[in-house]
């Protein structure tokens, strides 16, 4: 059988269509049935993409903060808008993610079970990241201990402290 | 290694052998998600840019880490014609975005259980495909190749937000953990439909391979973590292996069903199917997905003996289209792939015969 939309090449999809209850069945080639399924689609779907999602998400989203008629925050790096990220759902570079810290907060919230990354480090330059961790770590826990006069500790603490940032610096 | 190699021989390591559970998951894959500091992701990023992401990779490669856990290939996509590139998205080793990047590239091992994209979304794609329920192991090595690239490359990271990424849905962690599973009872006995909705409750994904939904061809479903931040690898990976394990026993416990409450029926569709596959000239990807999982089924139910259960793996790869046109070395149309579609799945089917008799 031949595709009764080209009549050129043999028909290999054969595909039914129900609209409004009424039932049509095609048989197409693969090309032609690629194009008509695509139109299909784009008329019921108005070119639904992933990406309309985020948009969708984020003009609904109440909690962000709304910046009309301001001149739209622009990554110093890369050059790109927030509403061009909306509309790509992707960033242009590493430092957007600091532009834009403030309106990713509750979106990150609610795709992600949190916002702050548990998992792996870098190794090499990860030994870095292990130390500043545990120094903000022991500086709160000094501040605890001089709060609540433990002088003794705190100054076990400060010592600690200095030590890891001497190291630090030696590692830059 | 030419390139040639990885278009032509029929199967990665991941369809040759098998893993455990291997009746059940047909593959473990791994992704990592990275990018290298200081340049724009490949979303903003011009020529130039990406070509020092491909330059970075090549020297990368080419380092004492990563050459002594190669030797690695490089294939580059704007340097390869259609087919083959559609070959490389049938053997899950590229994605089909990357394909229509003419500055993306592949580094693959020739064993093919590790393959790294290059500019697709992200800078590095690093991923890795073991057959069977294996994602521990798959997570071992991916790490390993993950940690001899970070020797030569320095990584977007941040102390907060982790291992940054282009699109915020793979932030953190990066891991996109995936279980490809053959779930035939499952939909037959019409379960599947409650167990998906029940998987997606949990943070977890699950997509038909070929086709969407219940409609998912050949019966295969991956399941993968949806969420990337705030769980460490270990966590997501645990996660997911809970709840593959969960559905592993439903999936065997319909099969024994069906088995006994149904046990006609059931030899009859599945001697049915071999019968077709074994006699027919004219083969419909659709039909021959269904139909393989089907022998696949009474392969493993000892229905049909004398058959290697390797088949639905290696044939439903095999007998795509773009790897159809690859092996007769033409392009072809529908029709044509039709017919030969038939005569490989009857000649491998022979083969098998022969081989047990």
């Amino acid at each position: 059988m031949l595709c009764e939309r080209c009549g050129k090449n043999e028909a290999s999809v054969h595909y039914t269509e129900i609209v409004q209850g009424e039932k049509t069945v095609y048989h197409l080639c693969e090309t032609c049935a690629r194009e008509k399924g695509e139109e299909t689609y784009k008329a019921m779907a108005g070119a639904f993409v992933f990406n309309q999602l985020w948009s969708g998400l984020l003009n609904h989203d109440s909690s962000l903060p709304k910046v009309a008629n301001t001149p739209e925050q622009q990554c110093e790096t890369c050059g790109m808008t927030f509403s061009q990220f909306t509309k790509i759902g992707r960033f242009g570079c590493p430092d957007c993610y600091r532009t834009f810290a403030t309106r990713m907060e509750p979106l990150l919230k609610r795709i992600q079970s949190s916002d702050q990354h548990t998992g792996k480090f870098p190794k090499r330059s990860g030994g870095r990241i292990s130390v500043r961790r545990e120094l903000s770590k022991l500086r709160q826990e000094m501040q605890a201990s001089v709060v609540e006069e433990r002088f003794e500790e705190a100054a076990k603490l400060r010592d600690r402290i200095r030590y890891l940032e001497q190291q630090l610096e030696t590692q830059e | 290694m030419g390139n040639g190699s990885y278009l032509n021989r029929a199967s990665s390591k991941w369809l040759r052998e098998d893993g455990p559970e291997s009746d059940i998951v047909i593959s473990s894959r791994i992704r990592l998600a990275r990018n290298i500091a200081d340049l724009p992701f490949t979303t903003m990023g011009s020529e130039s840019v990406q070509e020092q992401v491909v330059n970075a990779v090549q020297q990368a490669i080419q380092s004492p880490a990563l050459a002594q856990m190669g030797p690695f290939d490089m294939l580059y996509m704007g340097a390869m014609n259609d087919v083959s590139k559609q070959v490389l998205v049938e053997k899950h080793l590229v994605s089909p975005g990357l394909v229509d990047t003419d500055s993306a590239a592949v580094v693959i091992r020739p064993d093919e259980e590790v393959s790294v994209m290059v500019n697709e979304e992200d800078h590095l794609r690093i991923q890795v495909m073991l057959p069977g329920n294996q994602l521990d192991q798959a997570y071992e090595l991916a790490n390993e190749v993950d940690d001899a690239f970070e020797n030569v490359i320095d990584y977007a990271f941040d102390e907060e937000k982790g291992y940054l990424t282009a699109c915020p849905t793979n932030l953190g962690t990066g891991l996109r953990a995936s279980l490809m599973m053959h779930l035939p009872a499952l939909v037959l006995t019409g379960q599947i439909n409650r167990i998906l909705s029940a998987v997606t409750q949990v943070g977890l994904t699950v997509r038909g391979i070929y086709g969407e939904g219940s409609d998912a061809l050949g019966n295969l479903f991956q399941i993968s973590n949806q969420v990337t931040l705030g769980h460490s690898e270990q966590e997501i990976i645990g996660n997911l292996q809970g709840v593959a394990t969960q559905i592993i026993e439903h999936e065997r416990a319909a099969r024994q069903h069906l088995l006994h409450e149904n046990k006609g029926n059931i030899e009859d569709r599945i001697s049915r199917s071999f019968g077709i596959l074994a006699y027919a000239r004219q083969m419909g990807s659709k039909e021959a997905m269904q139909r393989l999982s089907d022998v696949r089924l009474g392969i493993d139910l000892g229905i049909i003996k004398g058959v290697s259960a390797g088949i639905l793996k290696e044939l439903m790869v095999a007998t795509q289209p773009g790897f159809l046109q690859q092996q007769y070395g033409i392009e072809m149309s529908p029709a044509m792939r039709d017919v030969k579609r038939a005569s490989l799945i009857r000649e491998r089917l022979r083969m098998e015969g022969m081989n047990h008799d």
